[in-house]
């Protein structure tokens, strides 16, 4: 037996090369940004991350927990985020529906916490083991209120990885909850998967109060909009409430704390935009037309394009890595450039009365649109190219 | 003498109340101050360390005592401070998390949590001010409203019967219940000391008094004829069987520790527990 201590094996990232899951990989990219807590409730299609989760999460020091509802779920990983651990949970379209308050309570208190959407296909129960891309502007607009957020679309199983530690990063730095949209295709198709060292993965953890506790002033940001943040037990005396509140976070509830209070949390996501929106431009420096997609349609897109271009028809691809916040000004750019833009998403045209908006009439948006259950062929965005440039 | 009185600066529980928020929105009659202050006296005479005190509320006249105390306070949304607590204690073994909220949040739209909140005898204490109704949105029917009860959504009195909270919870799996009116300060200081002691889930309801939307609608006008009423039907009965407390309109009023249960694991025990067999679990793989 060995006399020294031996220390204890960092079972946090499983550096390695390996075939498997979006919804697993999902699961180890949490896990990899430091998430310690997941409070959860099973749902398809996206069961699978908190299943792993109870599974990896105590390994590593953490706790999972499966609670009673959605709205329990959400809640606790509030809490949690309160109790200086990183935090998550998984769900899918009705799951996330049930959170939507909450997810309003994660950003008028600015709670840092990572949500993962394996859509479905809806309204409803809809289709539950069926992909959709439905929940878009349910993301966007669907708690009370004014608010920005940010949601992050994946389009591989390494994707699924790479941008839950994105979307930790930004919860952590902008300080509140944000949204990983998935779906079911995604969660639960099988590709290569490289988990690098851990030394190679960007991390970035919360700002704390160096100020004395006497005098600190909870909800007071700094030049980038965010205040710092205290976690309970460090004497601080912690404050929340999703009321309107002031920089000492006290309720105040009138007009002029209310437009103070909104317009930092509106703009500490509106001017970070160029910080937080990720793209990929394929294709785009010859394209006589521009397919903008994301997620799994992206990658159907990809597959058009290719058939486009043996056709002699020069198409290039926008993928939008970034939902939220939109990339306006970027897609606006690129509307000058063409006569047609085609949006290929899964739902009844959620991103491209978005892309409409974004063009101000500088060239024709057309959707390519399906209703959840199946995701594109190539063939069928290839003959809406083709109809476009004749 | 009155004027020594006035000028004194300090109050002896002013250093656990946030810097310039007193005075609070409660109603005169209200019994929800003394409460608060009750609180107070027991988490200082409880000799925990304030930094390790959570104090957390849901909606309503009594969610917002957590904004009122200078410990780590968070105000959450109508229904939801059990599992907000429970995220919160589960991430430091050491934390007493202490849940206070009114009956309409905790027991109608928070009903689902308390419940659950006391099957995994989860580690924090929750105080529920039962105050028979929906006092902050102006005097609604709840789930503790006693059958022909008078509210402004039960006009012709209420046409259901009520939850009988220690009952709930004790049949729920809570291991530490009991029940006081406002007026019994002292056991309830007593028992709220316990509670956050308590390992596991601490379940305490405090009666009353809400002169402005339940008192005058059912011949109480003033907090004190409400707090009078208490008197005249409380019993003590510790240990009491948590099934046979229920409050009816005129009928006794059972007061007392009913519950308390120290050999049952608590869900943090649990937690660490599954955490030192993970860790000496060989990794599967993905």
């Amino acid at each position: 037996m060995s006399k020294t201590i031996q220390k204890e094996e960092d079972r946090t990232v499983l550096t390695g090369e390996y075939f498997t899951t979006g919804n697993l990989a999902a699961a180890e990219g949490a896990l990899a940004a430091g998430c310690k807590f997941f409070g959860g409730y099973p749902i398809t299609p996206s069961s699978e991350i908190a299943e792993h989760m109870s599974y990896r999460l105590p390994q590593v020091g953490g706790h999972f927990l499966q609670f009673e509802d959605e709205i329990a779920s959400i809640v606790s990983i509030l809490g949690a985020s309160w109790g200086g651990w990183k935090s998550m949970t998984a769900t899918s379209g009705p799951g996330y529906s049930l959170m939507l308050e909450n997810i309003g309570l994660g950003i008028m208190t600015e709670t840092p916490c990572v949500i993962i959407n394996v859509q479905r296909g809806g309204p409803s129960t809809g289709l539950p083991t069926l992909v959709g891309q439905q929940d878009i502007q349910q993301t966007r607009w669907g708690s009370h209120g004014d608010y920005e957020v940010i949601a992050l679309a994946p389009n591989s199983v390494q994707e699924c990885f790479d941008l839950v530690i994105v979307a930790f990063n930004y919860a952590e730095k902008y300080r509140l909850p944000v949204t990983l949209l998935m779906d079911e295709t995604l969660g639960h198709m099988s590709e290569k998967l490289i988990i690098p060292k851990k030394d190679d993965i960007k991390i970035i953890n919360r700002k704390k109060p160096k100020d004395d506790p006497s005098s600190h002033l909870p909800y007071k940001a700094d030049e980038d909009l965010v205040p710092p943040m205290a976690t309970a037990g460090e004497g601080y005396r912690v404050i929340t409430t999703g009321l309107t509140h002031d920089e000492r976070g006290y309720p105040v509830l009138d007009a002029e704390t209310q437009e103070k209070l909104l317009r930092r949390l509106i703009n500490k996501i509106k001017k970070n935009k160029d910080d937080i929106i990720l793209l990929e431009e394929y294709k785009l420096k010859d394209a006589e037309l521009i397919i903008i997609s994301f997620g799994i349609s992206a990658r159907a897109s990809k597959g058009a394009i290719e058939l486009a271009r043996k056709k002699g028809i020069k198409v290039g691809l926008l993928r939008l890595i970034t939902i939220w916040p939109f990339a306006d000004e970027h897609i606006e750019k690129l509307a000058e450039k063409v006569d047609n833009i085609l949006v290929v998403e899964i739902n009844s045209g959620q991103v491209t009365r978005e892309v409409q908006r974004a063009v101000k009439g500088k060239a024709n948006v057309h959707g390519v649109l399906k209703h959840g259950g199946t995701i594109h062929t190539p063939e069928e965005i290839l003959s809406e190219i083709e109809r476009r440039v004749k | 003498m009155t004027s020594e009185l006035l000028k004194a600066e300090e109050h002896p529980s002013d250093v656990f109340l946030r810097p310039g928020r007193i005075p609070h929105i409660w109603c005169p009659g209200c019994s929800l101050g003394s409460v608060t202050n009750v609180i107070i006296q027991a988490i200082k005479q409880s000799g925990i360390d304030s930094k390790k005190i959570a104090i957390i509320s849901g909606i309503g006249c009594t969610g917002r005592a957590a904004g009122y105390l200078n410990f780590d306070s968070f105000h959450t949304t109508h229904g939801r401070a059990i599992p907000f607590a429970i995220g919160l204690s589960v991430t430091d073994p050491e934390r007493k998390v202490i849940v206070i909220s009114g009956d309409g949040d905790l027991a109608s739209i928070g009903g689902n949590h308390l419940i659950h909140g006391a099957r995994r005898n989860a580690d924090i204490t929750v105080i529920c001010v039962n105050n028979f109704q929906y006092g902050m949105t102006g005097g609604q029917v709840g789930p503790t409203s006693y059958e022909g009860q008078f509210q402004t959504t039960a006009p012709y009195g209420n046409v259901e019967h009520p939850f009988d909270l220690p009952g709930l919870a004790y049949s729920c799996g809570a291991t530490f219940v009991a029940r006081w009116t406002a007026l019994d300060v002292r056991r309830m200081k007593e028992t709220i000391i316990e509670a956050i002691l308590h390992k596991g889930f601490s379940f305490v309801e405090i009666l009353g008094s809400c002169p402005t939307t339940y008192g005058r609608r059912n011949q109480l006008r003033e907090g004190l004829e409400i707090l009078e009423n208490f008197r005249k039907r409380t019993v003590l009965q510790h240990g009491a069987d948590p099934t046979k407390t229920e409050i009816s309109k005129d009928g006794p009023i059972i007061v007392g520790k009913f519950v308390e249960i120290k050999d049952k694991s608590t869900l943090t025990d649990n937690l660490l527990k599954v955490q030192r067999i993970a860790k000496a679990t060989k990794s599967r793989g993905l």
